[in-house]
């Protein structure tokens, strides 16, 4: 046992390494300015230009197919690349969504002049996507969708709308998936698309996030025309499609936890008087220190798990679907803790080493426990897919979507 | 990046569980829970032929000499199985010991008798309802002699020879000694204990001037029983995590089968999400002690960090499965004839036996400001 690289991963990690030495910061130790880093407005603009350079060295994304920018690499060298990525301070994040999920999607169904026509500029930061999935009555159970999509000569008529569309307000093209027929059950009757999110009649509006952000949307679409070209897949195979899109989610591994961890607690702990002397002696402090730091390491060595797997060219095991359950909740939990240990000063607003950071971290837990799928469903996915469990009872499955209540 | 098991080391595992499959199904558990057997001497004399009893004990003492790797993989079918036989004691506590603290005549004569499972050892630390700790230990070691009573002892009753923490006469943390005693005198007597777990019998040891010999320096006791605990918790955890995976497993089996108002009980989502805790608990304590594991075989640097996680996160783990599987199976859970109780008992016991999650989160804490402040 080991967590030594391959030769062959070596040998790409210095060169990674190499390069970003060349071309971006490494981090230094700014804690404190963790608010000014993140409120930066050029950030979209400092992204698309970082992700240009990525792509023209050929970084952007390793395991995509050469014809495509890619390196035909393997999963494991993409995930170095990120790892080593992440020492560096450079703009991340925006096109995530694009590139994980709606250009692989894309690869799937799309027809080779349209990949023509769109990879390159997505891969290059030039174009951004987002997805249009989730709608106000349908989150968890995104099967359950309203967006209709309406034959008309040989194009569609989409009417409707998304929510919770990240990036959507900067984004260029979309997927979306939408109901072409309400006469079947409901995982029947759903069609992909991908459109320009300058269509006439797409309206997007900001949503003002509880963190102050608004990195998402709702997406309003009146009477939308999409050429029957842009469908992806068969009509009333969306779900198919929409599956792919998700499968492609999950391959998301290897992501740095990111954000203040026990180190930042401890120190925190140190620093603070209780009545009984430092934080860091009292023995309930340290019981939860300890609990956290166990959740720490189990999932960073988790992830370990995963990436041998990887390394061996294996398929991964299931255990990497314990890490947004256990992170989410350490995140919310942790930076609660970390107030409390500042008493009623832990509320302020204060540039303190580290308030500002486990406080925004109190606050993203609350949406991280929900985003990309809920504390909830993805317990039900362990149960079913992990531990064989039945799944839920959908009293919805075998009626027509148009006769549900 | 190679974080996981050989495949050698995977077969091994593969052949240790297809026997004790065979031969200590949950049926075996209950005979000597209800019985008056030490232990399962059947299994235990299966697993000697194995070399379970040499896995970790070097060539030159009459062992296998494989790395602790093998040890830690044969570790969580044990536990996986619940065995009711002296392996924490015999072949994690006093093989680990021996090889840690013990003289060249010492593990000539002891080791090469544990490898080929002519003598099962044990420790004994505990004397009654208190952590002991140096200066609260009674028993004494002097000219030779041991005086003084442990309790509660696994496996007191079917050793050979126990290695017991004893007051040496020196200050602070200096006070105790271990002590490698003969359990075949006179001067010793056994006698059964009751535990809440009779699938692994205990025994109260008392010793009126029985001979004896330091095994380590006098006063080394208590820096020698830190860093056999750090070794021990290590495989401990190892069972653990085979413990609590059965321990999920019966109860995800039982929620399939079992139907209440109409459908499976495994359906319904309070039981799912809380077996998929099960599996999320399980899972962080198989990655914390994959580490502890690799610790382990590099005589690693961490390893005083990473065997205090794998302990913790395998604890919890374990007593939450087997807690849950009892709740998962409702009334016929708490009958005598449910097997659901055994992996209860047992994980209530392995999570005492080398201190509580509470010593060892402090413990944990502590190396955790030693490692940032060095």
């Amino acid at each position: 046992m080991d967590f030594n690289d391959t030769p062959e991963e070596a040998a790409f990690r210095k060169e990674v390494r190499a390069w970003l030495d060349a071309n971006a910061t490494r981090k230094s130790d700014d804690k404190q300015s963790f608010r000014a880093r993140n409120d930066d407005p050029n950030l979209l603009a400092k992204a698309k230009e970082w992700q240009a350079r990525k792509a023209a060295a050929g970084y952007a994304r390793i395991t995509w197919p050469k014809e495509y920018g890619g390196r035909g690499g393997s999963p494991i060298l993409q995930v170095i690349y990120q790892q080593e990525e992440s020492n560096y301070l450079v703009p991340l994040g925006f096109f995530d969504i694009g590139l994980g999920m709606c250009i692989p999607t894309m690869m799937a169904y799309a027809s080779p002049e349209h990949l023509q026509r769109y990879v390159k500029p997505a891969l290059h930061g030039e174009e951004v996507w987002c997805q249009l999935f989730s709608e106000p009555a349908a989150g968890s159970d995104v099967a359950g969708i309203r967006t209709r999509a309406e034959r008309d000569g040989d194009g569609w008529v989409i009417n409707g709308q998304k929510v919770w569309t990240s990036g959507a307000h900067y984004c260029d093209y979309g997927i979306i998936i939408t109901r072409t027929d309400p006469s079947v059950p409901k995982h029947q009757g759903l069609t992909m698309f991908f459109l320009s999110m300058k269509s006439p009649g797409v309206e997007v509006r900001p949503i003002k996030q509880m963190s102050g952000g608004a990195n998402f949307n709702e997406v309003f679409f009146t009477d939308v025309r999409v050429p029957d070209a842009q469908r992806l897949g068969k009509v009333g195979e969306g779900w198919k499609a929409a599956l792919t899109t998700l499968m492609n989610e999950r391959l998301a591994v290897g992501l740095p936890a990111g954000g203040l961890d026990v180190d930042e607690l401890m120190e925190l702990a140190r620093d603070t008087e209780l009545d009984d002397g430092p934080a860091i002696r009292n023995q309930q402090v340290r019981g939860k220190i300890a609990d956290w730091y166990v959740q720490q390491q189990g999932l960073k060595l988790t992830r370990y798990r995963t990436l041998t797997a990887l390394s061996k060219g294996q398929t991964p095991g299931p255990e990497s679907s314990i890490i947004k359950i256990v992170a989410a909740p350490k995140m919310q939990d942790m930076g609660a803790f970390a107030m409390e240990l500042m008493g009623q000063g832990g509320i302020m607003r204060e540039e303190v080493p580290h308030a500002a950071g486990f406080q925004a971290q109190w606050i993203a837990g609350a949406g991280f426990r929900i985003a990309g799928g809920t504390d909830e469903i993805l317990r039900n996915i362990v149960a079913e897919r992990v531990l064989g469990l039945p799944s839920d009872v959908r009293v919805d499955k075998d009626v027509p979507f148009n006769k549900l209540k | 990046m190679n974080f996981d098991f050989s495949d050698d080391q995977k077969l091994l595992k593969e052949q240790v569980r297809k026997f004790l499959t065979d031969k200590c199904p949950t049926k075996v558990v209950r005979r000597v829970l209800d019985g008056e057997e030490t232990h399962a001497d059947d299994v235990w004399k299966g697993l000697i032929e194995l070399g379970v009893t040499g896995t970790g004990i070097p060539e030159e003492y009459g062992g296998l000499g494989l790395s602790p790797l093998e040890l830690c993989v044969v570790a969580e079918e044990i536990g996986r199985a619940a065995a009711p036989v002296p392996f924490d004691t015999s072949v994690v506590l006093a093989t680990e010991a021996l090889k840690l603290a013990g003289s060249e005549t010492q593990k000539k004569k002891w080791l090469p008798r544990l490898a080929a499972g002519e003598a099962i050892g044990t420790l004994a630390t505990a004397e009654g309802p208190q952590p002991p700790k140096p200066r609260s230990i009674r028993a004494t070691f002097g000219g030779g002699r041991l005086n003084g009573r442990k309790l509660p002892v696994a496996d007191g009753e079917a050793a050979t020879f126990a290695i017991v923490l004893a007051n040496t006469g020196g200050s602070g943390d200096r006070a105790v000694s271990l002590v490698l005693v003969d359990l075949a005198q006179a001067s010793v007597e056994r006698t059964r204990v009751e535990t809440i777990d009779p699938a692994r019998k205990h025994a109260e040891l008392k010793f009126d001037g029985a001979t004896a010999e330091l095994l380590g320096g006098e006063g080394e006791g208590w820096r020698l029983l830190e860093r056999l605990y750090d070794a021990a918790a290590v495989y401990f955890a190892f069972a653990q995590v085979g413990g609590a995976e059965a321990a999920m497993w019966m109860a995800r089996d039982y929620a399939l089968q079992r139907q209440a108002f109409g459908r499976p009980i495994g359906s319904y989502q309070a039981l799912k999400h809380k077996l998929a805790d099960c599996y999320v608990k399980l899972e962080l304590a198989r990655s914390n002690a994959y580490y502890g594991a690799m610790m382990l075989t590099d005589g690693g640097a961490d390893l005083p960090l990473a065997a205090a996680a794998a302990r913790i996160a395998a604890t919890e783990a374990y007593d939450f499965a087997s807690k849950e599987n009892i709740q998962t199976h409702g009334g016929i859970g708490f009958t005598w004839e449910a097997d659901t109780q055994f992996h209860y008992r047992r994980a209530r016991v392995m999570a005492l036996s080398l201190g509580g999650p509470m010593a060892w989160k402090d413990k944990l804490v502590s190396r955790l400001e030693q490692k940032n402040a060095a």
